[in-house]
């Protein structure tokens, strides 16, 4: 990366960690819907541990992977809000009134989205942990598990970047929330997919990325380590990051008409 | 390149069409000197932020050619773009970030040292007047402190020439004053160019060395705001009867003096073909008449009788200029 390139990057992290640390209606929601949710079902769906061949006898861990993702969610919802404003108030333009290269825009824009993920994955894990929750990969796996989570966030992050371009409206951005929870509740966000006996819900679900994602999560917590789950995990995230980031660049240079 | 053309601006048939819609530029020439004021009025919708946005590379032309500062707004966009600065409609700032940190972010992205940063984004904030509130989240700003935030944005990396689209626009005639002043003095003393859109008739004839007037994408009228205003040559003279029963009369009797002017409901406007010189017969014709006067005012020709005359209508909130005594064209008035 050259200098100029870097410190492009670097301003525009700086300014987009600011923001968010600056909007506590993004980090609040963010940490305590998930956390919420996370209550309601480790208390409403314990009985599924009872399940022959359910994974753990702990509901609490299987579930804790959920709020992970959950936290991804908004992730899409303050990044592409973020730039969503940036469109609408001209902000954009003064920006590219500079010589901004768009890399280094997009780049920028998702550090805050890492600071977000960061934030929500520790307090996650901790939370969990404090609750009785397990995790058999021990301090490294909460270290990978944090790394994980916030290349998740990142990952889904170039997707709400992507929308506000394409769109331009922070509305249109907002508007996406229910569609990705859709794809959270059509995973195995509540059994394991080999215990999901309802044909077109398996089917779904055995197709669904988040699924992959999830078990990849709940491998640190349940299993210990494998690898393959694990690595599986990473390359669905980092997959979605570079195709929601292949998106997003085109979609700023139809945006941003400069000549 | 020539001194003057690297730091002007030449536009020749620029033409901007939008899908299913009418051309919102519609084959301007104009060109800018180095140092000058160029006042681009005109009412909304008439084409004015979308010249800008062209000659900013903010918006690829359909047709035509412009160069800023001897670049090519095409083909020469980085280094169109490294020339200017500009303050676009409605001040784009981040209601988040402090005056500061936006003059951080700026003058790091125009790529200046990082010890040039600091001193250069302090000394714009001390030349706006916003010092004091520097650190200050830029959301609770004032629109004129927001305005002059833009201002001193604008100038982070020491531009040639500087776009203002509508700098003004909301802003009490306190802030409008010393904006123009900054305006001003940027030109008189660093040299920059300015290409200043508005429509506000005063701020043209204030601070524009020319006048460019823009209708329906269109070029109507363009010179000094002497020159234009000598085009028209004729004061108006607008008077309001004491007795709405006399509106009638009132009208027979100053259409003696000249052709009708636009006017507000109650009064009466004839445009003096005899010139001032004329007051005071009218005075003593309606007196002859014996029709009260309530408010008689003699109008020095205005741009927006050039824009009358150039279009046919009265540009749009040119009602609300006059109602500002400070910045009104009277020269006569008189109450009976």
């Amino acid at each position: 990366m050259s200098g100029s390139l870097r410190n492009q990057v670097g301003q525009l992290a700086h300014r987009s960690v600011l923001r968010t640390l600056r909007q506590p209606a993004q980090i609040v929601p963010a940490i305590v819907f998930p956390m919420f949710l996370l209550a309601v079902n480790a208390g409403g769906l314990k009985d599924a541990t009872s399940l022959p061949g359910f994974p753990t006898d702990s509901y609490l861990t299987f579930i804790l992977a959920v709020p992970f993702l959950q936290g991804a969610l908004f992730s899409v919802m303050n990044s592409g809000t973020d730039l969503a404003r940036d469109i609408e108030t001209g902000f954009l333009n003064r920006l590219a009134l500079t010589p901004l290269r768009g890399a280094a825009l997009l780049s920028g824009l998702l550090a805050g989205a890492v600071v977000l993920g960061l934030v929500q994955a520790v307090v996650y894990l901790s939370v969990g942990l404090i609750a009785g929750a397990e995790l058999a990969a021990g301090a490294p796996g909460a270290l990978v598990l944090v790394l994980l989570s916030v290349t998740i966030t990142v990952a889904f992050g170039t997707i709400g970047l992507f929308a506000a371009l394409r769109f331009g409206s922070g509305e249109a951005v907002q508007g996406l929330f229910p569609v990705f929870f859709v794809f959270l509740f059509l995973s195995a966000m509540t059994l394991p997919l080999d215990l999901l006996t309802t044909d077109w819900f398996h089917a779904i679900a055995s197709v669904n990325p988040v699924t992959y994602l999830l078990e990849a999560i709940r491998s640190l917590l349940i299993e210990g380590w494998n690898v393959g789950q694990l690595a599986l995990g990473f390359a669905i995230a980092l997959a979605i990051g570079t195709i929601g980031m292949a998106a997003a660049s085109s979609a700023l240079k139809t945006r941003l008409v400069r000549t | 390149m020539s001194e003057s053309s690297r730091g002007g601006i030449e536009v020749e048939a620029l033409v901007r069409e939008f899908k299913n819609g009418p051309r919102a530029v519609d084959g301007i020439d104009l060109e800018v000197a180095q140092g000058e004021i160029y006042g681009f009025l005109g009412p909304n919708g008439a084409g004015k932020s979308t010249t800008v946005l062209m000659l900013t590379t903010l918006l690829p032309p359909t047709a035509g050619t412009a160069r800023v500062g001897g670049y090519d707004v095409v083909g020469e966009g980085p280094q169109v773009r490294a020339t200017i600065g500009a303050a676009l409609q409605e001040a784009a700032l981040d209601p988040l970030l402090t005056g500061r940190e936006h003059m951080r972010l700026q003058t790091a992205l125009h790529g200046l040292a990082k010890r040039e940063r600091e001193t250069r984004g302090n000394e714009l904030l001390e030349r706006v007047g916003l010092a004091y509130a520097a650190d200050r989240k830029v959301g609770g700003y004032s629109g004129g402190m927001k305005r002059r935030l833009d201002l001193a944005l604008a100038l982070a990396h020491q531009p040639r020439i500087l776009f203002l689209d509508e700098p003004t626009t909301g802003l009490d005639i306190q802030s409008r004053t010393a904006l123009w002043e900054e305006v001003a003095r940027l030109a008189s003393e660093d040299g920059v160019t300015v290409f200043l859109t508005t429509q506000y008739l005063e701020e043209a004839d204030a601070l524009a060395n020319r006048v460019g007037i823009i209708d329906h994408g269109h070029l109507v009228a363009e010179g000094t705001p002497t020159e234009l205003k000598a085009e028209i040559g004729r004061p108006t003279v607008e008077a309001i009867p004491r007795s709405a029963d006399d509106r009638e009369r009132m009208m027979a009797v100053l259409g003696r003096f000249g052709e009708g002017a636009g006017s507000s409901p109650r009064a009466v406007a004839v445009r003096l073909e005899g010139g001032e010189s004329q007051l005071a017969e009218v005075v003593r014709a309606l007196d002859a008449e014996q029709i009260a006067i309530e408010h008689l005012q003699l109008h020095a020709p205005s741009l927006d009788d050039v824009f009358l005359a150039k279009t046919g209508r009265s540009l749009e909130g040119a009602d609300e200029q006059a109602a500002e005594p400070e910045t009104g064209e009277t020269e006569a008035v008189a109450s009976a």
